[in-house]
């Protein structure tokens, strides 16, 4: 029987279906950070229960670190405790910690990948909603709240339903200009928020199979904002070459050996989905969002559309209103006062080279805020090592240090309240970059020229100096 | 996990559509390491202005509905971040239920998890319920958990709602998985002998 790449890997994890349609499920990977473990470990204490497989998990922290000083005490004391909580539950427990002042720290869906951790037909969870990130490389690999994490810390396990299979498929050349970033804030434009709630979703289609490895992690890392449980994609010589020689990917017969299997990832040909979603690559244009879920996007030049449906207007205009825009309107020309390149989205090597090509030379505007915050230490070592930090300081923008910053603005890198930020984040909530902090999410080339400019503006000519530059 | 069986309440109105976790309760509160407390900061950025004082057109500063333990909100309630604190500010503030014709995937999860309910009508009997709240601030639903039930007031027939069986008995027992999942240890440890997908 032909099976989906989701229901292979799926399959080949239950321990046991139980009655009623719930299955145990084993999973090979726990990822875990700082703010949503410590209560976790608390409560496995608690029952006088250990970890059942410290030597599968992996802990960073990330998402309440400064990104400044890193190599000094942390200021806010409720940061710092929760830091400090999370060193002394990896040491007690005997969890791989890749801290502040770790060559590995970082965001914990960049670290993943880039130390081969992550790898095709694993499960992998975490705490954390873009745990969907880690797909990019055909893993079953989703978010799960704290008590989830308790329990896969005592049993390996979770009691799960099987969520139904959606296929988006990406078909044609995407233009100049045009990233893996505006190919999902397409996507969820398109099938809204609520979109592929109860779906795992496969990425196909020969646009999707183009994409570098960055680039198909940032798609998958959106899949959550269309309300899927995750997004994968089949693993591929693209997949392959960037796993091999990373340090925890399989050496010398062993990698034969694990490349041979997960050549077999993949959903057959006659492999039934349960929804199917298509869409031309080649119609896709730079993307950016006016409201405040994910799914409010359009391409840059457009108007700011109508609601879809009456009975959406209440909840539609109240988010125009805390955006201050009108339906009807063009952003073109907009004045933006603050850039953040950075987050799980959109912080890798590739992200930030991305930035640098566009603003050698350049300098941002006078009144614009821009900062870069790399995915990892790695990266930020990847930038230091190529130059880019000298580009982007000359430029005017500020290269901080690894963490998830102004995404949810835990630590004290936030957007002042009223202010517009053209963000490579993911989320675009009220409040979400700080209180009353109004985002706006495109790609890092978007939020280079935009930084640049100091307004928003159609990026399609700035696309072609660009393109001319390589 | 408290045990959940029956309810009697009010239900505080919240006709919002895509309400996400940051919303329920923003990250900068994320900072404790218990579960206890977040209930102050639920809806914080909604409840409070920037000076602290409660905003009085927040629904939850409405003196007609203090004391409501029934969250009524819009379609894909909890959508967003996975933080469970989310579901514990939720329940540390007093909800017990919440109402949505539409739940997103992790939010229902962590809901279970701690013992508040997610209970999903459908699209037309969420706007009856909602009509019915704003005609009568007072109005008490009756959640019938054992039969899946929701009693509305001047409707002849209860509302029926889905939940999954397990789910159902562990909220009526206050159980939750580790129990059932550290049962099926000998399964496990057979099953991890046998992986042959690590490398
Ligand atoms: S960068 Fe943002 S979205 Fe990614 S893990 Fe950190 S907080 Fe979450």
């Amino acid at each position: 029987m032909p099976h989906t790449l989701f229901d292979k890997i799926w399959d080949a994890h239950v321990v046991r279906a139980v009655a009623g349609g719930l299955s145990v499920l084993y999973i090979d990977k726990h990822l875990i950070h700082e703010v949503t473990s410590p209560q976790a470990f608390d409560e496995l204490t608690a029952r006088g229960l250990t970890l059942r497989r410290p030597g599968q998990m992996l802990a960073t922290a990330d998402h309440n670190v400064p990104t400044r000083h890193q190599d000094q005490p942390i200021q806010d004391p409720l940061s710092r405790s929760q830091v400090e909580k999370l060193t002394e539950n990896c040491a007690r427990h005997g969890v791989e910690l890749y801290g502040l002042g770790h060559p590995y720290q970082g965001i914990v869906h960049v670290i993943g990948p880039e130390l081969g951790v992550t790898q095709p037909g694993l499960t992998i969870v975490c705490g954390d909603s873009h745990t969907s990130t880690h797909g990019a490389f055909g893993a079953i690999a989703f978010g799960i709240g704290t008590s989830q994490v308790a329990q896969v810390m005592a049993s390996q396990c979770l009691l799960l339903d099987k969520p139904k299979r959606m296929r988006i498929t990406v078909d044609g050349e995407l233009l100049p200009g045009v990233s893996a970033k505006d190919v999902i804030l397409h996507v969820i434009a398109q099938l809204g928020t609520g979109g592929a709630t109860g779906y795992f979703v496969e990425y196909a289609g020969s646009a999707i199979r183009s994409l570098s490895m960055e680039g198909r992690m940032t798609v998958c890392n959106m899949s959550i904002e269309m309300g899927a449980r995750g997004g994968l994609i089949a693993p591929d010589a693209t997949t392959f070459e960037y796993l091999h020689g990373r340090p925890f990917a399989p050496q010398g017969e062993a990698w034969d050996r694990a490349v041979a299997y997960w050549q077999t990832l993949f959903s057959d040909e006659a492999a039934q989905f349960d929804a199917e979603h298509r869409f031309e690559a080649s119609a896709i244009r730079p993307m950016i969002t006016f409201g405040t879920n994910p799914g409010m996007g359009m391409p840059l030049a457009a108007h700011i559309p109508a609601p879809a449906a009456a009975a959406e207007a209440p909840s539609f205009e109240k988010s125009l209103r805390y955006m201050g825009f009108a339906a009807g309107e063009s952003l073109l020309g907009k004045e933006i006062s603050h850039v953040f390149i950075g987050s799980c989205t959109n912080s890798r090597i590739e992200d930030l080279r991305t930035v640098a090509a566009y603003v050698r030379g350049k300098r941002k505007a006078p009144h614009v805020e821009a900062i870069i915050v790399p995915g990892s230490k790695q990266v930020e070592q990847q930038a230091i090592a190529e130059g880019l930090d000298q580009v982007l300081a000359a430029a005017g923008f500020e290269l901080r240090e690894p963490g998830c910053s102004a995404c949810l603005a835990m630590n004290e890198d936030k957007i002042p309240a009223g202010a517009y930020c053209v963000s490579t984040s993911n989320r675009n909530f009220e409040g979400r970059q700080g209180p009353g902090a109004r985002t706006l999410l495109a790609s890092p080339l978007v939020a280079a020229i935009t930084a640049v400019e100091g307004r928003l503006v159609d990026v399609a000519e700035y696309v072609l100096e660009y393109a001319n530059q390589d | 996990m408290e045990k959940f069986a029956t309810l009697r309440s009010g239900v505080v109105p919240l006709p919002i559509e895509n309400v996400d976790t940051d919303q329920i309760i923003p990250a900068r509160f994320l900072k404790a390491t218990t579960r206890e407390g977040f209930g102050r900061n639920l809806f914080a950025d909604w409840r409070y202005a920037a000076d602290g004082q409660p905003k009085p057109d927040f629904v939850m500063n409405d003196a007609r509905y203090q004391g409501h333990q029934i969250l009524l909100a819009g379609q894909n309630f909890g959508c967003g971040s996975s933080r469970e604190h989310a579901a514990w500010a939720l329940y540390d503030a007093g909800f017990r239920v919440v109402i949505s014709s539409y739940f997103a995937d992790i939010f229902r999860g962590n809901a279970l998890n701690t013992g508040l309910l997610p209970l999903q009508v459908t699209p037309a009997e969420l706007q009856e319920l909602f009509a019915l709240v704003a005609q009568d601030a007072q109005a008490e639903l009756t959640v019938d958990l054992p039969s899946q039930t929701l009693q509305v007031p001047g409707r002849p027939e209860p509302m029926h709602f889905e939940l999954d069986a397990y789910k159902k008995e562990c909220l009526i027992n206050g159980y939750d998985d580790i129990d059932f999942l550290l049962s099926q240890e000998s399964a496990i440890t057979t099953f991890e002998q046998q992986r042959t997908w690590i490398f």
